[in-house]
């Protein structure tokens, strides 16, 4: 296992003075990930997504629980430890504000003691699928929000470490600077086999990207599960629509119809909804409609992630 | 208007009270930095016991009101208006309606005030407690003295102010306000007693408004001289950099104008 | 450490690339430790002695203390900023490298303007070193190169030791100054002008005695006129080891401390 975590715990003292209090920003986290993983942890803003990458990392001390990352405890082997893990954090810079970003890089070179050679394919092979030539020689502090994330992630890699841990990576980028960073993130997982580990509030960055989620809130984990299994067990319900050449009246009831779980009409009878549950196929539902009345246009909605997590948040806050 | 400059004086005022542990750790370099000056002061006097019309008491009195001065009149700047005029941000001050010279003024004395209470009295409480302290003879002292501390702020101010303006012409006034900060104490007369300096050296700095700001009040409290003659003295000083910094504002107002801001 | 190095290196040639810019604040260094000569000038206008030593002697306390503490400031006064390291969060940044983050916040950066101060204690102490009645011998000698150097290294472990408590509580920065710029006024006088719970507190607690005062005691021939031992006056390479030990473990709590309270 590359991360396990137990009983992780993590309390804050706030308050001012008279009135102070623990509060557990993290309350009893259990983890296991295997190395190849790409994982994507996801949660409402203070839910303790930050706070367990930081004690993952090593920067925070969990005031309970046991933890190993890589085979070594974070904070008592920190320096071990930061050979083995690459940490991209969304809002701060691993790299040398006014330096060139291609010194950035040497630094780091020279840092985690990477031969010049290696070190020179790695870039290569960055700078190649996310574009980095244009910008090499640009200070870091002039880049802009995209250049900057893939300067980054290349940082991160640069000494091929077996695991990546993300924070917030795609926070303020534009659409095409994310699909690159996906595609890139997607690339090295499955090529190199670098297990990844990913806080998002960008949930097309968990599809694209995450065979498993985590879904934490008020820091306890709600769902930990292969993407496609939370789907098929929280989804909400699919949606048929169908546009019809003329208004069909024995549609009404809807009997006959398999799995249908509700129906609207609209447009004058023109349109018709129907909602239905994840075991019926959506072709067989199609095809009775097709037998009744004249169909001119179908389109089926599948719940959208951002649905399933609703559910899930949902699901875990009353009584949670 | 004057309800807007009363405002500002209540804002300075309650902008440093939120400062607890700052405060307290400022006032614990006070307290060493006058230990080690009341130190090499009194070693000073330790042969004849009277240097320059000063005895151990008026020595040991020279030292704490200077380290509680040194909060209230806030003798180095930080340098906030010089940022503002270099980024600019100075315009969006001279666009309002008021007379920037005197919010910043108004602002500055509400600090005094609060640091008068909470960054004047430990020091000198402190020393007046474990060391011979001589405090004032005549009752009328003691007012004289709050108007002479108040004159020092606006002084200081004025001096910080115009240095501040430097940065009008010299886009980076850093070089300018580091000397300030490396002489000041010197000058002022915060390090040593201005009467322990040679002759010359006094006549010149009679000259400069610098006495005004730290070494004049101590003489006020210790009644060192006439007080009329000191406070009208701080009064000319205080009069003439308030016109200058006015006269001053006034240029690097138009240059910004001028330059389209 | 070639890291440290490159680290530097670029730091440096930033400094250097404005070399008007770079000698006025040089300048401005030097002035400020200039400032403190000329009080001790005041006050020798007024008295023969001060502490029971004369003004050659004082300054010769002066010059090495300035070096030492310019020494000092030029390789660790980085730590000032620690506040902003962590209020910023950049702390966390140095935690994630595989390197000890002292050395990272010591190699960010280094103020060659800091040498300033150095300069101008070179000067008074060649003045100096015509006029005072030294004991001259190769010891001397010894003593006359190592004393700057040890006492930065003392100044420098105070240094840390004192900004490490920004960890605990940010605001108290001022604390620090206290003792670093506390360091620069108490060394550079003999401790024999403080009063005796403050001689004893700079001699035993925070070593500022042993930066210049007690080396110079050794090198003018002198015995301690409070009647301490004569060894006392060759102790401070042995003081320079143990505030080093002392810092580094306080240090090392402070680091330990931040993971623990977190941010």
């Amino acid at each position: 296992m590359i991360v396990h975590a137990e009983a992780l715990r993590r309390e804050f003292v706030v308050g001012k003075r008279g009135a102070r209090r623990r509060l557990a920003a993290v309350d009893g986290i259990d983890l296991r990930i295997e190395p190849g993983e790409t994982v994507g942890f996801l949660g409402p803003n203070g839910a303790g997504k930050s706070t367990t990458i930081k004690m993952l990392t090593g920067i925070l001390v969990p005031t309970a629980g046991r933890l190993s990352v890589c085979g070594l405890d974070p904070v008592s082997r920190r320096r071990e430890l930061a050979r083995r893990i690459g940490v991209v954090f969304g809002q701060r810079s691993a790299l040398w504000w006014d330096l060139p970003l291609a010194d950035s890089f040497d630094l780091l070179r020279t840092i985690h003691r990477v031969p010049r050679a290696v070190h020179r394919a790695r870039l290569a092979r960055c700078a190649d699928v996310l574009g980095l030539a244009e910008f090499l020689a640009t200070p870091v502090r002039q880049l802009s929000l995209g250049q900057r994330m893939r300067g980054e992630v290349t940082a991160a890699l640069l000494h091929a470490p077996p695991l990546l841990v993300l924070d917030e990576p795609t926070v303020g980028l534009d659409l095409v600077s994310k699909e690159r960073l996906r595609a890139f993130l997607h690339e090295v997982n499955t090529e190199d086999g670098v297990t990844v580990l990913l806080t998002t509030h960008d949930l097309p960055d968990v599809e694209r990207l995450c065979r498993r989620v985590v879904v934490i809130d008020q820091g306890r984990v709600v769902a930990d599960d292969e993407l496609e299994v939370l789907r098929g067990r929280f989804a909400g319900p699919r949606e048929l629509i169908v546009d019809l050449a003329a208004p069909a009246p024995q549609l009404d009831g809807a009997t006959g119809l398999p799995g249908v779980t509700g129906s609207r009409v609209e447009a004058d009878g023109m349109r018709r909804r129907y909602t239905f549950g994840p075991a019926t196929s959506a072709a067989s539902l199609v095809a009775e409609v097709a037998r009744r009345a004249e169909i001119r246009d179908i389109a089926v909605h599948e719940p959208s992630i951002e649905d399933l997590v609703r559910t899930l948040y949902a699901g875990a806050r009353p009584g949670g | 208007m004057l309800a807007l400059y009363v405002r500002l004086l209540r804002a300075g005022f309650d902008r440093h009270a939120s400062y607890g542990a700052a405060s307290v750790a400022g006032m614990f370099t006070n307290i060493v930095f006058g230990l080690l000056r009341v130190g090499v002061l009194l070693a000073v006097l330790s042969g004849s016991g009277m240097v320059a019309g000063y005895d151990a008491a008026a020595t040991v009195s020279y030292v704490w009101l200077g380290q509680g001065l040194l909060a209230v009149v806030l003798l180095w700047s930080d340098g906030e208006l010089a940022e503002r005029v270099r980024t600019g941000d100075i315009a969006l001050d001279l666009a309002r309606p008021w007379n920037l010279q005197a919010a910043i003024a108004a602002t500055d004395l509400g600090r005094a005030g609060h640091a008068m209470l909470f960054r004047f009295i430990p020091p000198v409480a402190f020393g007046a407690l474990l060391f011979p302290f001589r405090w004032p003879h005549a009752p009328l002292t003691w007012l004289a003295f709050v108007g002479s501390a108040l004159l020092a702020v606006v002084v200081c101010g004025q001096i910080k102010f115009l240095l501040d303006l430097t940065a009008f012409w010299l886009l980076d006034s850093r070089g300018v306000r580091a000397l300030w900060a490396a002489t000041s104490g010197v000058l002022c007369g915060l390090v040593v007693p201005l009467a322990y300096f040679p002759d010359w050296a006094r006549r010149v700095l009679a000259g400069t408004p610098f006495p005004a700001v730290i070494q004049t009040p101590i003489d006020v409290f210790t009644e060192r001289g006439n007080p009329a003659v000191l406070l009208g003295v701080q009064l000319a000083w205080a009069l003439l950099l308030v016109a200058a910094g006015r006269a001053v504002l006034a240029r690097a107002t138009r240059r910004v104008v001028v330059q389209g801001g | 450490m070639a890291v440290y190095r490159r680290l530097l290196a670029s730091r440096v040639r930033g400094q250097l690339a404005y070399p008007l810019s770079f000698g006025l604040d040089l300048l401005a260094q030097a002035l400020g430790q200039t400032i403190e000569l000329v009080v001790i000038v005041v006050l020798f206008g007024r008295v023969h002695t001060l502490g029971g030593f004369g003004a050659d002697e004082v300054l010769l306390i002066f010059a090495l203390a300035g070096i030492a503490f310019g020494l000092a400031d030029l390789v660790v006064g980085q730590l000032d900023e620690l506040p902003r390291w962590i209020r910023t969060g950049e702390l966390d940044v140095l935690l994630l490298r595989p390197l000890p983050v002292l050395a990272q916040l010591v190699t960010a950066d280094m103020q060659l303007r800091r040498l300033g101060r150095v300069l101008v204690g070179l000067l008074v102490l060649g003045v100096v070193l015509t006029r005072a009645p030294i004991a001259w011998s190769p010891v001397t000698v010894l003593l006359l190169i190592s004393t700057p150097l040890v006492g930065a290294v003392i100044i420098g472990s105070i240094w840390v030791a004192t900004c490490a408590v920004a960890f605990w509580v940010v605001e108290a920065r001022e604390v620090a100054n206290a003792f670093t710029y506390g360091s620069s006024l108490s060394t550079a006088y003999p401790v024999t002008v403080f009063a005796p719970w403050l001689r004893r507190l700079l001699t035993f607690v925070v070593p500022a005695a042993f930066v210049a005062y007690y080396p110079v005691l050794a090198i003018l021939g002198r015995s301690d006129p409070l009647g301490r031992p004569d060894a006392m006056r060759y102790a401070a390479p042995l003081v320079a080891v143990a505030s080093v030990a002392v810092a580094g473990l306080i240090w090392r709590a402070a680091v330990r401390r931040y993971q623990g309270a977190g941010s």
